[in-house]
């Protein structure tokens, strides 16, 4: 039976092989397969895992010819692995499509991602890592015009896990490049966009009680001012009563603002962000919460790190029905030879960035809920951040990052969770990288987090070896050195091995991961602890 | 009678795998320059010269690395080979407005382009970043590679040589 898969298998990518040949059109995909073996480790709050192994995989295949597109994609979870939500059950082809393409339209049927503005109405994306998903299925047609404008318009479901959510999205989206479209303004020193969204999602009513709106409509407009150095970004949206699960079915309107502004010549890059959210949650479905339906993006105002102690401890996610926020970075380069630059350079990056809520003024006598001043925050400080990386390169064999933090970080309203409160942590990381020679490579890290609350102090010691170009060997230790429970402070070590080439990949691992919260983009998922063997097999052809 | 045809099978399709290193076109996928402008990678251009194409965000450090590493190079590989590097940033909402104050942070000069909604990513049946490729004077695919370790840079450069001086490109 085996041998019969692998020889069909043969044949097929024979056949592929054949087709991009001969010129008829080219077949190409990827593929991806992740799966656990499961110990039990009761030290570690381990749930028990039933089958012993579970198992994630998907191959897409896509077919391009001329003018034309048309791919699918299969998946299996057999069964969904550990901290990936249990809706996704068994297999299917969740994603197929058919497109056509020219100079100024673009028609595609089937399922589409799409993103309008920044996202703040619209975005639909994946993040396969996560098991996040909310691709359209539907139709929807891109088109030009002229030159410097560009229309987007579309009508589809959105899919939550092996199913479509209850309402159908309607939405258009323009967007006008002054300089392109106007003669010879091409080459003016300020560049001018606008962009303006209206998106509508139909669900009927068939609460009983209430009277809830069916067509509910969201808009927003953006402007987009380029000058030199400088580049200035805005993104307005407002959202009409929409009385969902998520905002407790409150009839009041949505706003959300977000603006930018950047300045960065040569060795200097200088980053101011403001935003506000108020009631913006916007979904598919009235009734969903956690992920799923999601129609519109709202991503965290703040650094996205990815050193393990501040990437997965106290990671902040953004509150669609409240928050105000404000982000400032700083980037500068030590220009070579100076006395701060040394032979080789050095960088240094200060970011600050708070997240505070709304402020809301009850009014019990209407359906509204609250109100609420547009340009004023509360006193209620959901997450703050401020660091100051260096990186510098000594010689040529060793490099170095240092990073302090200091954080502030509600746990009960970020994670939605109630008696934890306020967490205020410091921490320090050191990453230094040797290399013995040109294929050779030795870096270690070494981080701690300090706080008096929560389960208190971390620390993490990483040895990583690579050895160009294919092989790796990691080992992770997170330690609760801190914790007041002296039977907690476990240590959580993991071997990792992987070997690269070309666009294969296979990734091994063993050992105890960390109970937390892993983010990336705007979505986070809660990933339960567990202890045991994990196999990543992924390849783009 | 099935051992042979297996065997068969495999001989085949390796030859094929082989003869068929070469041949799938760059997609044609609409991306946004770091002035806000909408463009085809149909645009991607070098004067029939090999171009690299790096995929990377600002959060991801070895890609980060990668770039770092090439930048040091890559006054010399111009020279020598006349290779341009396009590096194509998947950073999302969240953080592409600090695309290029990032670069500029690092001194870079790269051509750079934002892909924000991962189009070219997907098209490019992209798993994770870092993934470089290397594209011959046709603009098609002839090498592609994830993840990068220290020292990749090196190996890259000589496909890049191997690929000028008409030699097939292989790992």
């Amino acid at each position: 039976m085996r041998k019969i898969i692998i020889a069909t298998s043969i044949t097929l990518f024979n056949s592929i092989s054949l087709i991009s040949q001969n010129n008829f059109g080219e077949l190409h995909g990827n593929f991806q397969v992740d799966a656990q073996y499961y110990n039990r480790d009761s030290l570690i709050g381990a749930p028990v895992v039933d089958e012993k192994i579970l198992s994630n995989g998907f191959m897409n295949l896509w077919y391009t010819r001329g003018n034309f597109t048309g791919g699918l994609r299969y998946e299996n979870y057999l069964n969904v692995m550990q901290g990936f939500d249990s809706r996704y059950k068994g297999a299917g082809v969740p994603f197929r499509f058919a497109s056509y393409k020219n100079d100024r339209l673009e028609a595609t049927v089937g399922n589409f991602y799409e993103q309008f503005g920044s996202g703040l109405v619209l975005r639909a994306y994946e993040e396969r890592g996560l098991g996040y998903d909310n691709v359209f299925d539907g139709t929807r047609v891109r088109f030009q015009p002229v030159k410097g404008i560009y229309l987007k318009g579309l009508i589809a479901r959105q899919r939550t896990f092996f199913a479509l959510s209850s309402g159908i999205v309607r939405g258009f989206d323009a967007e006008i490049n002054f300089n392109e479209l106007i003669p010879g303004a091409d080459s003016l020193k300020t560049t001018f966009i606008i962009g303006g969204s209206a998106v509508s999602r139909y669900q009927s009513d068939l609460d009983p009680t209430y009277k809830l709106p069916e067509n509910v409509g969201a808009f927003s407009g953006r402007l987009n001012i380029i000058r030199g150095k400088v580049n200035f970004l805005a993104e307005y949206g407002y959202k009409i009563n929409d009385p969902n699960a998520t905002n407790g079915y409150r009839y009041n309107k949505g706003h959300a603002l977000t603006a930018t502004i950047s300045y960065s010549t040569k060795g200097l890059g200088i980053s101011l962000a403001a935003k506000r959210l108020d009631n913006f949650d916007f979904r598919s479905d009235r009734t969903a919460s956690g992920i799923g339906a999601n129609i519109n993006f709202l991503p965290a105002l703040t650094r996205q790190h990815t050193y393990n102690l501040p990437a997965t401890i106290y990671p902040y996610a953004t509150q669609p029905n409240g928050e105000m926020g404000y982000q400032a970075e700083i980037s500068y380069r030590f220009k070579k030879g100076s006395p701060l630059g040394g032979k080789y350079g050095t960088e240094i990056v200060v970011n600050f960035a708070g997240t505070n809520g709304i402020i809301k003024n009850p009014t019990p006598n209407d359906t509204l809920g609250y109100t609420s001043p547009f340009f004023k925050a509360s006193n209620k400080m959901f997450f703050r951040d401020f660091h100051v990386e260096i990186h510098k390169k000594f010689s040529k064999k060793i490099k170095a990052t240092a990073m302090y933090l200091n954080w502030v970080y509600d746990k009960d309203v970020v994670q939605g969770l109630v008696g934890f409160g306020t967490i205020f942590a410091d921490m320090g990381i050191i990453d230094v990288s040797y290399k013995i020679n040109t294929k050779h490579t030795i870096r270690i890290e070494a981080q701690t987090l300090l706080t008096k609350q929560d389960t208190r102090d971390w620390a993490t010691g990483l040895i990583e070896y690579t050895f160009a170009p294919n092989w790796f060997l990691a080992v992770i230790d997170q330690y609760n050195f801190g914790n007041s429970d002296e039977t907690k402070q476990i240590h959580y070590v993991t071997t990792s091995t992987g070997y690269t080439k070309n666009g294969n990949r296979i990734m091994i691992n063993y050992g105890r991961q960390r109970a937390g919260i892993f983010c990336v983009g705007g979505v986070c998922r809660n990933v339960p602890a567990s202890n045991g063997l994990s196999i990543s097999i992924l390849s783009s052809f | 009678m099935k051992k042979y045809l297996f065997l068969f099978l495999l001989i085949s399709s390796s030859v094929l795998a082989q003869t068929d290193k070469t041949g799938r076109k760059l997609p044609s996928v609409s991306i946004v320059t770091l002035e806000g402008k909408n463009v085809s990678t149909d645009a991607f251009e070098n004067n029939g010269k090999p171009i690299i194409l790096s995929f990377w965000a600002t959060w991801c450090k070895p890609c980060v690395l990668e770039l770092t590493n090439m930048a040091e190079l890559y006054e010399d590989w111009k020279k020598e080979t006349g290779v341009k590097i396009i590096a194509v940033s998947i950073d999302d909402a969240r953080n592409q407005t600090k695309v290029a104050p990032f670069i500029n942070g690092k001194g870079w000069e790269y051509e750079v382009y934002c892909d924000p909604n991962a189009d070219l990513k997907r098209a490019l049946n992209i798993n994770l970043i870092p993934h470089t490729f290397l594209l011959n004077a046709n603009k098609e695919i002839v090498w592609q590679h994830n993840s990068y370790t220290e020292g990749d840079e090196i190996k890259l450069f000589q496909r890049v040589k191997d690929l000028i001086e008409g030699k097939v490109v292989q790992d």
